[in-house]
């Protein structure tokens, strides 16, 4: 019971985000609401951590596997995309690493600055 | 075929599983950065339907009860978030600073090589959104006129290469800290890079899913600034 009760919560707490997003005219999707107004709940200790974190792990743990139906998809797009394909393919590497690399090094700078003698 | 996967509830699911596996078998018998699980379950998948000429629309038919649980999943990355409030605190200028670098070096680079390959307007704002968690970017896309599919495609694309890249390119550019690892993987390759994040450890993961959401809100404002731009 103590699964799906979590899972419950979870549940309630997304639906909760889809609310938001049906009313508030954004382009922000419901999972960002829910983060949100998980963590505020977390934090303002409406929802106690135990409730919600066994199911929570088990959700993030099999994250990956939930990406694999949209990167099957790009089958669909390929049509469109074999256009472009050059480009797309040059700016996604290159970009992908530059922003990479750019907001790793300027956050590990701004660590480093504040602690000086580590 | 066709018709016994599109009257299966699981067929989809259980096949996605097994890449996975095959995925992770993989990756552990020959430790290489290639060997991803999730790119090895995309081709594997791909393949597979290829190969017995199964229509997307019958294989996503059951398969779409993983897309399903991305939601309440990415709900989910509060919890970590939420454990390592206090790391954020003390470093929360540092988080930031990452964070909107990030930002402001995937819109600046995808315009200046949108220059460099003289894309057209509707294909610069297509791609502008690619660094950022996909519902957002759809909507920005769609918001500035760009092709909406295209930008699907990329922003996986961007996921799928962030997860696979990520600890070559944080053991490559030396970048050292906890904190830092998971900014860059958040700011670049939003949740599918969290996912690798989170496999890093704690830390990485509570950063990563704190860049995905203020990457994919500032980026909702740079985007229509530099859409003015070409």
């Amino acid at each position: 019971m103590k699964y799906l009760r979590q899972f419950g919560i979870i549940l309630a707490v997304t639906c909760i985000g889809e609310l938001f997003k049906y009313f508030i005219e954004l382009p922000i999707p419901s999972s960002i609401y829910g983060l949100v107004l998980m963590l505020t709940l977390l934090k303002t200790g409406l929802i106690k951590v135990e409730r919600v974190k066994d199911t929570g792990v088990f959700l993030i743990d099999i994250m990956p596997l939930m990406f694999i139906p949209a990167g099957v998809g790009l089958l669909l797009s390929w049509k469109q995309l074999k256009n472009m394909l050059l480009p797309v393919c040059v700016i996604t590497i290159i970009t992908t690493i530059l922003v990479m690399i750019v907001s790793g090094k300027v956050t590990d700078y701004m660590i480093k600055r504040r602690k000086p003698n580590e | 075929m066709n018709n016994l996967i599109l009257n299966s509830s699981t067929v989809g699911v259980v096949i996605s599983i097994l890449g996975y596996e095959i995925g992770l078998f993989l990756k552990s018998k020959y430790k290489n950065a290639l060997l991803n699980p999730l790119l090895i379950s995309i081709a594997f998948v791909m393949i597979f339907i290829l190969i017995f000429h199964i229509d997307y629309d019958s294989y996503n038919e059951s398969a779409k009860y993983l897309s399903y649980l991305l939601t309440p999943a990415t709900v989910c990355l509060a919890i970590p978030l939420y454990q390592q409030l206090e790391l954020l605190k003390q470093n929360f200028l540092a988080v930031f600073a990452g964070i909107i670098a990030g930002v402001l070096t995937s819109l600046g680079s995808v315009f200046i090589l949108s220059m460099i390959f003289q894309l057209s307007h509707e294909e610069y704002v297509t791609l502008l959104p690619k660094s950022i968690t996909t519902a957002i970017g759809m909507g920005i896309s769609e918001e500035l006129g760009g092709i909406v599919n295209i930008t699907v495609a990329v922003i996986i694309i961007t996921g799928v290469l962030g997860n696979v890249m990520a600890e070559s390119i944080c053991k490559l550019f030396k970048i050292k800290t906890a904190i830092a690892k998971g900014v860059a993987i958040g700011s670049s390759a939003h949740a599918v890079g969290t996912a690798k994040a989170m496999e890093m450890g704690e830390i990485e993961g509570a950063m990563s899913s704190l860049a995905i959401v203020v990457s994919g809100l500032c980026t909702t404002i740079g985007a229509s600034v530099f859409a003015n731009l070409r």
